[in-house]
């Protein structure tokens, strides 16, 4: 029953979620196995206060360290004859490259986003080595074991794409203060505003003019977002037919002179009131919006920074922000208004976390893991840890499935890409298709024996400066020309994956449906399907990427 | 929300745990009081649970002295703190979780679990034991439930890969969500005695294998006056024999305790910790959900078993 396996390595790619569990209960697990191990961690973080709540190896103390390294010291004192090495960095780096990987027994993942899921999914099987996957949101998780050609690899059913709330009160038609499922806009508050007032057609309006006082470029800023835009959006007639008008808010209508000398007195309870609709209450939140912009250039002692930062969770400042400036824009729909709480979880993609759920994963994880590692693969399973019974069961057992046959990644299907090619740059591929879809990180392109694109640190000028030419060309325009027809290959020489790309040309695009993302072409278009208010309430507009990807 | 707000301290480093149960929910347990005897692997990752989630305070009692085989199993007794220092591990596990959250009050209650009286537990909200023998289950039992207030009485037991929870929560109302409406719903427990009394015969056709199993091993712990936990192969052939006896009794037909698995729960009774780990997360998750009032409570049992990967529910009390 007991096996005496030596020199057992197997790595941790750390999250800011579980992972801390899941060393402590296996190397508890194979000290009572008596099995000797090299354990190698990964985790780019660094500890947050939220993370204390169930990352148990940390304390208050360690706010702001290396996970890795603060993992390995904790699990160290109480088994100091361990052997780990921690990894502070990011387990997408070249560094860990499938030799990396073929030094380990097993692999095991508690990961938090799909990209590097997807990453190491690859890695693992170009090295050969099993990967138990592992995923917990509340109290809902699962674990599941991926072994190359003998069960699904982790990408072999599709994986819902991550939720991303478009900011949806800051298109011309909000209905929700963050986004509704089947809108998928650009986050740019620029790009979809439509302002059509001719003074702003030359300039951007939201750049700072040169020698402009802060105060006024905060009042400018303000008038144009939350007043001129929305008389804009009120002078197209038909769009409000069916729909509750919007209310222009400008500075002078809830704002006197006097008030803006007082810096940052807030008051809280006006924004976190979310039933309360009135002026008076939008007023205290205004208040709060435009004094952000003189609070920060206090702050950094940097005026160039104002009108410039970007959004980070955990800046508080950049929460309230966001918060006010989406209450405001609800406030002038009539939507109703979220809490300072509601809206950082949604604008910083909180996944909310409990350290019991982790604790059972961690334990499944460890279970499979032993498993791998007394060569019992064939008795590995997925276990799905469920909040409501089903059958009576709150652990459910599956056996996993056999590798999906027409999985491009593990199966070296070949794909079908339906793309404009006279519209389409090598660029939109890159990005829309390659980088993003395929999940690569470091692609590789070439038409036969021709290289279109690659990346990496050792090209010379000359090849740079080629392949950035090549981003910027027609698909139809290239060297060697992709057209209907053509097959490409891209590849990630890290990840070890190759796809081969059959290259369909298509014309006309029509509407979203289910599953595929369908996108306009840059050609004028006639159907009655692209007017505005018919396309709002049924279809997507993306910008306008002519390709539409089918596996 | 007035009144008793959580500190900002609070609100920062149960964030992501608000987000799951909500505000009042985490006020509710930083005024609950726990209590959890017999400091065995399993009990000890429920603690950590339940020092992590916020609890008002924790009162841990064993008296065993620290042991090679508990350094083992738990991960709260760091390395260099050996058996020389001549505590019980419950004085060192209460150092250690004191540290995983300085907002719970952790303390020590010295004493074997059958000299506390009724009024002992009257300070508690919750009970949890683990490790006892059948007599000290029953006995401590009912003693929280001569108690006028509730307090919630679970037993936690893992042999190898294996494990148990027994919850009774006697009358238990709460709010349940159904659909668009918010109905009360109310449950009635038994106590350990009155379930484990229920004729085998009369349980539903599949119940859980372990239940039975477990209840052998536990006869047999009390027949041969063990400390709970301690067989060894040498027993095996033993607790067969007790097996056939008890399903004669109950005109159980054998093969519902099928000898491997009274193998497995008799030969290797250590605590496997991927196991521990998974029961002390589903036992935290009871318990928070009976002091916050939110969620299904667990009615009566849970089994795990990592041989099949199942983690059941069984209901076993009299309709």
């Amino acid at each position: 029953m007991v096996e005496f396996v030596s020199s057992v390595k197997y790595p941790f790619f750390y999250s800011t979620r579980f992972c801390k569990l899941q060393l402590e209960v296996i190397v508890k697990a194979l000290k009572w196995l008596q099995m000797n191990m090299d354990l190698d961690e990964i985790d780019m973080d660094t500890i947050e206060v939220s993370n204390l709540n169930r990352q148990f190896l940390f304390r208050q103390s360690h706010v702001g360290q290396s996970k890795a390294k603060v993992a390995r010291d904790a699990v160290l004192r109480f088994r100091p004859q361990i052997s780990i090495t921690p990894y502070h960095a990011n387990v997408k780096d070249p560094d860990f490259n499938v030799d990396f990987f073929k030094q380990f027994n097993v692999i095991l993942n508690g990961l938090d986003n799909l990209d590097t899921r997807r990453h190491v999914n690859r890695l693992c099987l170009a090295a050969g080595v099993p990967l138990v996957e592992s995923g917990t949101t509340g109290f809902l998780g699962q674990v599941t074991v991926h072994i190359k050609g003998q069960t699904e690899c982790y990408e072999c059913q599709p994986k819902p794409a991550p939720k991303t709330y478009p900011v949806c009160t800051i298109t011309s038609t909000p209905s929700k203060l963050f986004g509704d499922k089947n809108q998928d806009n650009d986050l740019n508050v620029r790009s979809n505003d439509t302002a059509s007032s001719s003074s702003d057609h030359s300039e951007d309006v939201f750049e700072r003019k040169k020698d402009e006082e802060i105060e006024q470029y905060g009042k400018r800023i303000f008038n144009h977002v939350f007043g001129h835009n929305i008389e804009s959006a009120l002078s197209n007639k038909e769009t409000w037919k069916n729909r509750n008008k919007p209310r222009p808010i400008y500075v002078k209508d809830v704002f006197s002179d006097e008030t803006f000398q007082q810096n940052g007195n807030v008051d809280k309870k006006a924004e976190t009131d979310n039933n309360n609709n009135n002026l008076s209450n939008v007023s205290a939140m205004t208040y709060i919006g435009l004094m952000n912009p003189q609070e920060i250039w206090s702050l950094l002692e940097s005026s160039r920074e104002v009108g410039n930062l970007s959004f980070d969770k955990d800046d508080h400042l950049a929460v309230e922000f966001v918060t006010v400036a989406a209450n405001i824009r609800a406030a002038s729909f009539g939507i109703p208004l979220h809490s300072l709480f509601e809206a950082k979880g949604i604008a910083g993609n909180i996944v909310h976390a409990v350290a019991t759920t982790n604790a059972i994963i961690a334990g499944l994880i460890v279970i499979e893991a032993i498993k791998v590692l007394r060569n019992d693969a064939k008795n590995c399973r997925m276990t799905y840890c469920l909040e409501h019974p089903a059958r009576k069961m709150l652990l459910m057992p599956v056996e996993p499935f056999e590798p999906n046959k027409s999985c491009y990644v593990c199966s070296e299907t070949p794909l079908l890409l339906e793309v404009n090619t006279q519209r389409a740059k090598l660029r939109d591929v890159v990005e829309k298709v390659v980088t993003s879809k395929l999940g690569m990180n470091l692609p590789l392109i070439t038409h036969g024996s021709s290289l279109l694109y690659e990346v990496g640190d050792d090209l010379d000028q000359d090849m740079v400066a080629n392949y950035e030419a090549n981003l910027e060309k027609v698909l139809s325009e290239l060297p060697y020309a992709i057209t209907g027809g053509t097959v490409i290959t891209v590849e990630d020489l890290q990840q070890e994956l190759v796809c081969n790309i059959n290259i369909k040309h298509r014309f006309v695009f029509y509407f979203y449906e289910e599953g595929i993302y369908v996108f306009f072409t840059y050609m004028k278009p006639v159907s009655p399907i692209f007017d505005g208010t018919i396309a709002a309430s049924k279809s997507v507009i993306v910008n306008c990427f002519p390709c539409f990807f089918v596996l | 929300m007035n009144g008793e707000e959580l500190t900002e301290q609070e609100t920062a480093l149960y964030d992501r745990q608000i987000r799951v149960w909500g505000v009042d929910a985490q006020r509710r347990l930083s005024k609950s009081h726990i209590f959890v005897s017999g400091l065995k692997g399993t009990a000890v990752e429920f603690c950590k649970n339940i020092v992590l989630a916020g609890v008002g305070s924790l009162t841990l009692n064993d008296d065993n002295p620290v042991t090679e085989e508990a350094l083992a199993a738990n991960f709260l007794i760091p390395f260099d703190e050996n058996m020389g220092g001549g505590g019980s591990i419950a004085e060192l596990c209460c150092d250690s979780l004191k540290d995983f959250n300085p907002m719970v009050h952790v303390s020590v209650e010295k004493g074997d679990l059958s000299s506390f009286d009724v009024d002992f537990f009257e300070k508690f909200d919750v009970v949890v034991i683990s490790c006892c023998l059948l007599a000290a289950k029953k006995s401590v039992n009912e003693k929280c439930r001569k108690l006028s207030k509730r307090v919630a009485f679970y037993s936690v037991d893992c042999r190898y890969s294996c494990g148990e929870i027994f919850v009774d929560l006697h009358k238990y109302s709460y709010m349940k969500k159904k659909a668009d409406e918010t109905v009360e719903c109310q449950l009635q427990y038994p106590s350990f005695e009155e379930a484990i009394a229920i004729p085998w015969r009369s349980l539903p056709k599949r119940v859980s294998k372990l239940y039975f199993a477990m209840r052998v091993v536990e006869r047999f712990e009390e027949v041969e006056r063990r400390k709970p936990g301690e067989t060894s192969v040498d027993d095996l052939t033993n607790v067969l024999k007790l097996r056939n006896e008890l399903c004669l009794a109950h005109s159980l037909n054998e093969s519902q305790i099928p000898d491997s698995l009274l193998e497995r729960l008799v030969v290797s009774p250590k605590e496997f910790p991927p196991v521990s780990a998974v029961l002390g997360g589903i036992l935290g998750q009871e318990v928070i959900k009976a002091i916050s009032g939110k969620g299904d409570p667990l009615k009566n049992f849970f089994f795990f078993d990592a041989v099949d990967g199942k983690g059941v529910i069984e209901d076993i009390s009299t309709p």
